[in-house]
């Protein structure tokens, strides 16, 4: 349904996107995801047409879009500040587009009533979006969306304005539309929870660089590089460095030096291509990885036992702050699992661990 | 399906470039942007032609180069204007300035009934010129006016002919005008005043600091940009200065009160000696651009800072 | 700033100590602004004194005295008798004229500016600050520096004398204030509300009137009332560009004040000021607050 192919972007000498190759298919729910600047609303401006590329062409279901205004190319937005017409009622709000496209007044009417039903919107038909709470102005925003059936919805930020309980409202709202319409959304977002519970299909982006494009769980359980690692999940992955050595052939890594230093084993073997004994690599653990191990008894791999410094309390769980290795890092354990001070044996299940490269940042496959 | 080609072409660009041109935005903007340039600076730059030329009645495009200018500033009437325009700008400017401060200062004192006096302080400027100086030169007419008031309430020796007196009308002027303008400087200093933070204030307050000292060291410093605001803006209406003193004084006694603004009027519209007068007019543009352009541009700029 | 030494902090004044120089900081307060009050309103006070006495009360009494007889007589001369020059029509005919050339006048600069003001700031106007910089310079020209070509242009286009001159004049150099209103205004919209609007379908035009400018209200007001205070209280280019019976009511006012001959009406003159400032005073009174703004924005921007 969407393509988009080779655009890059520049605002005079700075360039903004570099070649950007993506797609969406029908009923996708693509979401950009990315850092602030980091170059995913200017391409949602270019998919939109509100903004022009500086080279490359956006293909909406077939048809080469890139010189048409936003208006010709089907597409419909919702935008952060829900940006509705303050001097119009919801109703007024929701015909407006139809009224611009010339639409007879009964279509309008019956396009009004079917999305105000969709969205719960018809008490509000009247009010001004002065008189909205902020879930409410989201909902109309979404309906004057709604009643363009467009071929693509593009959605810039569009929970950032709502406080917490309502943002995870709206974001089952918004599932549950997409799925209802089998709708095809580009989605734009700085919040990675977001991106993983909405998404069919996740971009990271950094700088105006694709980091990795893939399933939500592909990226949270082999992200291809350190920034995108840490990018997804919360919170982040623990990234240690350290030095290949090879443990009954698997690929270990050495943490720390001296009496500090400890060893991991992966489940890498030291045959598979690309890293002798001796590279510095990056170590990657997610927190939630990490067991406490209670069994002492069974000699499992990985099991190191560790001084705990800080603890913090989450409720669900017990965040653990230790050191290994001469470095600081962090697990997600069960509450109350220990207390600070506290010496424990923390289990790092090999298939688990991930290595990268010391210096791109690259996942070593 | 094929992926088209990715790089613009020389006829895509070309199409962009028309597209820009045609833009429902420049076309709006362009009209307004095209008739200023002919009345603004195209007249100006066919004032300043004209005072190269010989011009009386009617416009004689011979160059006769800055012979006007010569003539203008060998004028007394002219030297006379301008000493005016000095006294009167730096009385008004100074005097309207502090008064301004000052009002401002007592309103900000969280002061009851704040409205009806801020009300009161600035009806004088929605009053033109020319009501202000017929006001004014009724109060200070010699025989009827302010003297005999206060010689009616007991001062017998109290004497105000000021208007009358050709060393002292020029302050009647500066009176009048500070009584129409003061209100813009006021509320200039109030709108500043009030967007100090008042946590530095407390601050102070705990560090022992007197009322006079934190107004002297604290306050006045952030009030730099206000006075620079207020001063500039004065100063181009000093500069400016027509309808005032064509009400109240008419120049007089003599040229006493005279003012370059009158003297471009009179030599442009009276005694119809175009080259000359268009002189001074370009002589007086150049007194206002050497005020007003550093301001505008400092504004700018300013602007362009806070939106980073 | 330093932090105090503890032999710097004033001693701790006693309770009533404080309460009485509270009590002064008061008086000076109110004393000062009362003063201020008195010196605004004074004029005022005189010339409604004055227009309401004879010119015998006005030799025999001051300018405070209050009429006695009181008498409407030079608020009737002044509207329909008092002379201008040699005619002696009073100011009424020249209270229309005035009206008639400033609605246009204020009308037309108004919009135009709400539009400069929507265009610059919403739609990335390429180089938006230059340009607006050149349409501001155009607020701060000394008119002395144009007139001359000014009054010959509109001889050229045969509109000297008149007051569709005067108008489109008006119009003209009002356009750098109006502009700038506009545009601190549009500044503050947020541009996706412009975005929406697009990927709706409207176009420049329809965005202005659709949405735009019911939502600028405020700032038509505040441009409205500035340019037509300064185009009703103008005198410069009504005293230049007109004559005789075409021209506006504040040169008519300074013909009345200026020219009489022999013994001068005072209280004539006082209610023909008083006629010619109602206007201006009277939309003062009713929408003061989007007079100030209009002030304050003229030039402070932001």
């Amino acid at each position: 349904m969407l393509h988009i192919a080779s655009i890059e972007k520049s605002f005079g000498a700075v360039q903004v996107l570099k070649k950007i190759d993506l797609e969406a298919r029908q009923g996708e729910f693509l979401v950009l995801l990315g850092p602030s600047g980091c170059g995913k609303s200017t391409l949602l401006g270019i998919i939109s047409g509100l903004e022009s590329a500086s080279s490359g062409d956006i293909i909406i279901d077939r048809q080469v879009v890139t010189d048409l205004e936003p208006k010709d190319r089907d597409i419909a937005m919702v935008f952060q500040s829900y940006a509705l017409y303050p001097s119009m009622t919801v109703a007024e709000n929701l015909r407006f587009g139809m009224k611009v496209r010339g639409v007879p007044r009964e279509k309008q009417a019956t396009a009004v009533a079917e999305v105000s039903r969709i969205l719960h919107l018809e008490d509000l038909l009247d009010r001004k979006p002065a008189q909205l709470s902020g879930g409410q102005r989201q909902r109309v925003a979404m309906g004057r969306a709604l009643v363009r059936h467009p071929k693509i919805f593009l959605f810039d930020e569009p929970l950032s304005n709502l406080d917490a309980q309502l943002r995870v409202e709206m974001r089952t709202e918004l599932k549950k539309l997409h799925q209802r319409l089998n709708a095809t959304i580009v989605y734009v977002t700085h919040d990675q929870v977001e991106a993983m519970t909405l998404a069919t299909k996740v971009a990271v982006m950094n700088g105006g660089v694709l980091q990795q494009v893939g399933l939500p769980q592909e990226i949270y359980d082999r992200p291809s590089n350190t920034f995108v690692a840490r990018f997804i999940g919360s919170p982040p992955m623990n990234l240690l460095p350290g030095v290949i050595t090879d443990v009954s052939g698997m690929s270990g890594v050495r943490l720390g030096e001296a009496d500090e230093a400890t060893t991991l084993v992966t489940a890498r073997s030291s045959a598979a291509a690309g890293v002798a004994a001796g590279t510095s690599v990056l170590l990657g653990v997610r927190p939630e990885a990490i067991q406490h191990e209670q069994d002492l008894a069974a000699t499992r791999t990985n099991v190191i036992e560790v001084a705990i410094d800080i603890i913090e309390p989450t409720g669900s769980d017990q965040l653990a702050f230790f050191r290994i290795g001469g470095q600081e890092a962090l697990a997600r354990l069960k509450p109350q699992s220990c207390s600070p001070s506290d010496r424990l044996a923390l289990r790092f299940p090999p298939e688990k661990l991930l290595l990268f490269d010391a210096s791109s940042g690259a996942l070593l496959v | 399906m094929t992926i088209a080609q990715s790089d613009a072409s020389r006829p895509q660009r070309a199409a962009r470039l028309r597209r820009v041109a045609l833009r429902p935005d420049i076309l709006t903007v362009l009209p307004s942007g095209l008739v200023l340039i002919v009345f603004v600076y195209g007249f100006i730059l066919w004032s300043f032609v004209l005072s190269l030329t010989s011009s009386r009645i009617a416009p004689v495009y011979d160059f006769v180069g800055l012979q006007q200018y010569a003539l203008l500033w060998a004028n007394d009437r002219w030297i006379q204007s301008l000493l005016n325009l000095a006294t009167f700008g730096i009385v008004f400017v100074t005097m309207a300035t502090l008064v301004g401060l000052v009002q401002a200062v007592f309103i900000d004192q969280k002061i009851r009934a704040e409205g009806v006096i801020r009300t009161i302080y600035l009806y004088p400027m929605a009053i033109s010129f020319i009501v202000t100086g017929t006001a004014w030169k009724w109060m200070l007419n010699p025989s009827l006016g302010l003297e005999r008031l206060v010689r009616s309430w007991g001062w017998e020796s109290f004497r105000f002919d000021w208007i009358v007196n050709p060393d002292m009308a020029i302050y009647t002027l500066a009176i009048a005008a500070i009584w129409q303008s003061s209100g813009f400087s006021m509320a200039i200093f109030l709108a500043a005043l009030r967007g100090i933070d008042g946590e530095i204030i407390k601050a102070a307050r705990i560090d022992g600091a007197t009322t006079w000292q934190t107004f002297r060291s604290i306050i006045l410093p952030l009030l730099r940009p206000a006075f620079f605001t207020a001063i500039i803006v004065q100063v181009a209406l000093a500069l400016r200065c027509f309808d005032l003193m064509v009400a109240m004084t008419g120049g007089g006694p003599g040229f006493a009160s005279d003012l370059p603004t009158n003297f471009f009027y009179q030599f442009a519209f009276g005694r119809s000696r175009l080259g000359f007068a268009a002189a001074s007019g370009i002589m007086i543009f150049v007194m206002v651009l050497a005020v007003m352009l550093p301001f505008i541009i400092w504004e700018l700029r300013h602007e362009r800072r806070r939106e980073r | 700033m330093s932090v105090a030494v503890s032999a710097d902090i004033p001693k701790l004044k006693s309770a009533t100590a404080a309460r009485r120089s509270k009590l002064v900081g008061r008086i000076l307060t109110y004393g000062v602004l009362g003063f201020f009050i008195l010196f605004y309103l004074l004029p005022l006070v005189v010339m409604i004194l004055t227009s309401f006495k004879t010119m015998h009360d006005i030799e025999t009494g001051t300018v405070l005295s209050l009429p006695n007889p009181p008498t409407i007589e030079p608020w009737t001369t002044a509207w329909s008798k008092a002379c201008i020059g040699v005619e002696c029509v009073g100011l009424h005919s020249f209270y229309r004229n005035t009206v008639i050339m400033a609605v246009p006048a204020v009308g037309i600069s108004t919009l135009i500016g709400a539009l400069n003001g929507y265009a610059l700031t919403q739609l990335q106007f390429p180089y938006p600050r230059a340009v607006f910089g050149t349409i501001l310079l155009g607020a701060f020209t000394p008119y002395q520096a144009v007139l001359i070509p000014l009054a010959k242009t509109l001889g050229h286009i045969g509109l000297a004398g008149s007051l569709a001159g005067l108008a489109l004049v008006h119009s003209i150099y009002g356009i750098p204030f109006t502009t700038a209103f506009a545009r601190s205004f549009f500044l503050s919209v947020p541009p996706e509300l412009t975005k929406a609007a697009k990927v709706d379908g409207a176009g420049f035009f329809r965005i202005f009137v659709s949405i735009m400018l019911p939502i600028s209200t405020p700032i038509l007001v505040v441009s409205v009332i500035y340019q037509f205070t300064n185009i009703w209280n103008d005198f410069l280019f009504g005293a230049a560009l007109t004559y005789g019976s075409q021209a506006p009511v504040m040169v008519a006012l300074n013909n009345i004040v200026n020219t009489s001959t022999g013994e001068r009406p005072y209280n004539v003159h006082m209610a023909a000021a008083i006629l010619a400032a109602l206007p201006t005073l009277v939309l003062y009174v009713f929408a003061g607050k989007y007079f100030i703004r209009g002030l304050t924005m003229g030039s402070v921007k932001g």
